[in-house]
């Protein structure tokens, strides 16, 4: 490899900072709805796919620069998420948690026949949102290690929504409803509070945060395509479900996990490199066998 | 009770709530008049928190109507009822567990945006239970089953209601407690809050209360002022266990 053990390692380390981040970003964004509707939101690899779109088509069609591109990327993915909500699952609040769960599958289908008929099947390159790619391909050296500046960038970002996503959960107003709503939906709306609105913005907030995810992923897989939020979303369920499922907290720590082992295995075991995306459903069997509730989950809590 | 000329903070006119098939409320009328406590006293099942429930819009009503100081708010969805002035203490509390108790208070200030205020009512509650004021940092879920009552109760003041709602707020309480509720409910009203009190407490309700309604399996049969069905025979031997 002609780098010490040290500086490969390093440079592991940095990727895997990033995967994990990129997974608990999505991650967050299952949690949050499972947290307050006990919902999987089967749907939201395929925002974080339409978000990515969303980020294409502002930088080639309108020419939007690339920050631009990325702050439009987030927002329609938000409209998109409270959208979603509003048609698809809120006239199913008091239905069935089956027929929610079916629905959102569905949703999940139809987002992904949506990209397919509209933006087209064959990929496209994300690097054309780049008229100046240089922001790309700048390395920096850290401990002898060559570290892509992008990897940095990504990993400073995702920190930085993380601080301020919690910021909006336990400092604000509606972060208290939306931890209100987790516990108790009727009381909440005896308070004053239009439950439907923090649930549309809890969708919003968590589509937002899978955008951005997208948008990053992309910079970095530059691959866009129709079914791209399929592996990334699920992975990201998965860290949810090994985090812990409704817990914040433990979608950040799953999906680091789920990034470290995926980085770390094929870098030490490059054997299994084929067998990339197998680890994530191992530590999900390991888990469930263990600890069934996830690392930071409670007690499987059945709401009544 | 319902003189010429007094003000209804609350009218329910022949109102019918089923749940399903089952009919639950079967048409009932109710006054409250502002500035007084009004309780509507039942045994279990007699549709007590269904009436409650279908006045602050969690539940439903088939027919019948409901009027705050004369607006029509049947059916209206249970947060904008809140907003219009109606603050509920729910059946077993509902305390957020996992909120603390400050952020319990500040859930039922949710709609406001007068600090000043909040500070003061916050100051008044301190002043009804001290016992909050040392807790404010504690989750909601560690408190004891009295402390979460009293917290219930401030919760629901948070917002400045001009009726208080309360869902039998004695259940549960050690008797000292249940003095101690029955009092704070009476301060309360002194200081201008008109309340809705339903209770299977019968005694301790009528003793503080105005006028009461008894409601029998979704119907009222019977309703008087609170010191005369203190007397009443049937009242005497169905609710407050003397032959
Ligand atoms: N969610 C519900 N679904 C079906 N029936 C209900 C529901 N809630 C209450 N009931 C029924 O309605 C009647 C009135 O109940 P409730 O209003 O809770 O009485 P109370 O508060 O006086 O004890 C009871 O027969 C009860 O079984
Ligand atoms: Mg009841």
């Amino acid at each position: 490899m002609g780098y010490s053990p040290g500086t490969f390692f390093l440079q592991n380390l940095f990727n895997a900072t990033m995967l994990g981040g990129l997974y608990a970003l999505i991650a967050v964004g299952y949690t949050m709805v499972y947290g307050i509707l006990r919902l999987i939101n089967f749907a939201h690899g395929d925002i974080m796919m339409m978000g990515v779109y969303f980020a294409f088509y502002a930088a080639t069609i309108i020419y939007a620069p690339p920050l631009l591109a990325a702050i439009i990327a987030i927002a329609g993915a938000a409209g998109l998420g409270f959208l979603i909500d509003r048609v698809a699952y809120k006239p199913l609040r008091n239905a069935p948690r089956i027929s929610a769960l079916i629905t959102a599958i569905g949703m999940s289908f139809f987002l992904e026949s949506f990209a397919v008929v509209v933006f087209g099947a064959i990929p496209k390159s994300f690097l054309d949102v780049f008229k100046d790619k240089t922001i790309l391909n700048k390395v920096l050296l850290v401990g002898g290690a060559r570290i892509p500046l992008l990897t940095f960038l990504v990993i400073l970002i995702t920190a930085g929504i993380f601080v301020v996503l919690f910021w909006i959960v336990y400092k604000t107003k509606i972060g208290m409803a939306m931890r209100a709503i987790s516990m108790d939906i009727p009381t909440t709306s005896l308070m004053g509070i239009n439950v439907d609105m923090v649930i549309g913005f809890t969708f919003a907030l968590g589509s937002a945060l899978a955008a951005a995810s997208g948008v990053m992923w992309a910079m970095r897989f530059p691959n866009v395509y129709p079914y791209m939020g399929f592996m990334p979303g699920m992975k990201a369920f998965i860290a949810a479900v090994v985090g812990g499922i409704g817990s914040i907290p433990g979608a950040i720590i799953g999906g680091l996990l789920l990034g470290f082992i995926e980085i770390f295995a094929v870098a030490y075991f490059p054997n299994f490199s084929g067998y990339r995306d197998a680890f994530a459903f191992i530590i999900l069997i390991i888990i469930l066998l263990i600890k069934p509730s996830g690392i930071l989950g409670k007690k499987a809590i059945e709401k009544v | 009770m319902s003189e010429a000329g007094e003000k209804l903070v609350l009218e329910i006119k022949d109102l019918h709530v089923y749940y399903g098939a089952i009919h639950a409320i079967k048409g009932i009328s109710i006054k409250v008049p502002q500035g007084k406590i009004i309780t509507l006293i039942g045994a279990n099942g007699a549709g007590k928190t269904t009436t409650l429930s279908t006045i602050s819009g969690l539940v439903k009503a088939r027919s019948g109507k409901i009027f705050f100081n004369g607006v029509d708010i049947t059916n209206k969805p249970a947060h904008a009822i809140n907003r219009m002035g109606i603050a509920m203490v729910p059946e077993g509390r509902r305390i957020f567990p996992g909120l603390t108790v400050y952020e319990n208070l500040m859930m039922g200030a949710y709609n406001r945006k007068d600090k000043e205020g909040i500070k003061e009512d916050l100051e008044w509650i301190f002043s009804l239970f001290p016992r909050l004021k040392e807790r404010l940092s504690q989750m909601g879920g560690t408190l004891s089953g009295g402390e979460q009552q009293m917290l219930a109760i401030s919760r629901a003041l948070m917002s400045r209601p001009r009726l208080l709602m309360m869902d039998e707020p004695s259940l549960g309480l050690a008797p000292i407690l249940v003095e101690e509720v029955f009092e704070v409910i009476q301060k309360i009203n002194k200081e201008g809050t008109t309340i809705l009190l339903v209770e299977q407490n019968a005694y301790g309700a009528l003793r503080i209360s105005d006028y009461g309604y008894v409601l029998e399996t979704g119907n009222i049969v019977l309703e008087g002022p609170s010191s005369e069905l203190l007397e009443n025979e049937m009242v005497k031997k169905a609710y407050l266990g003397m032959s």
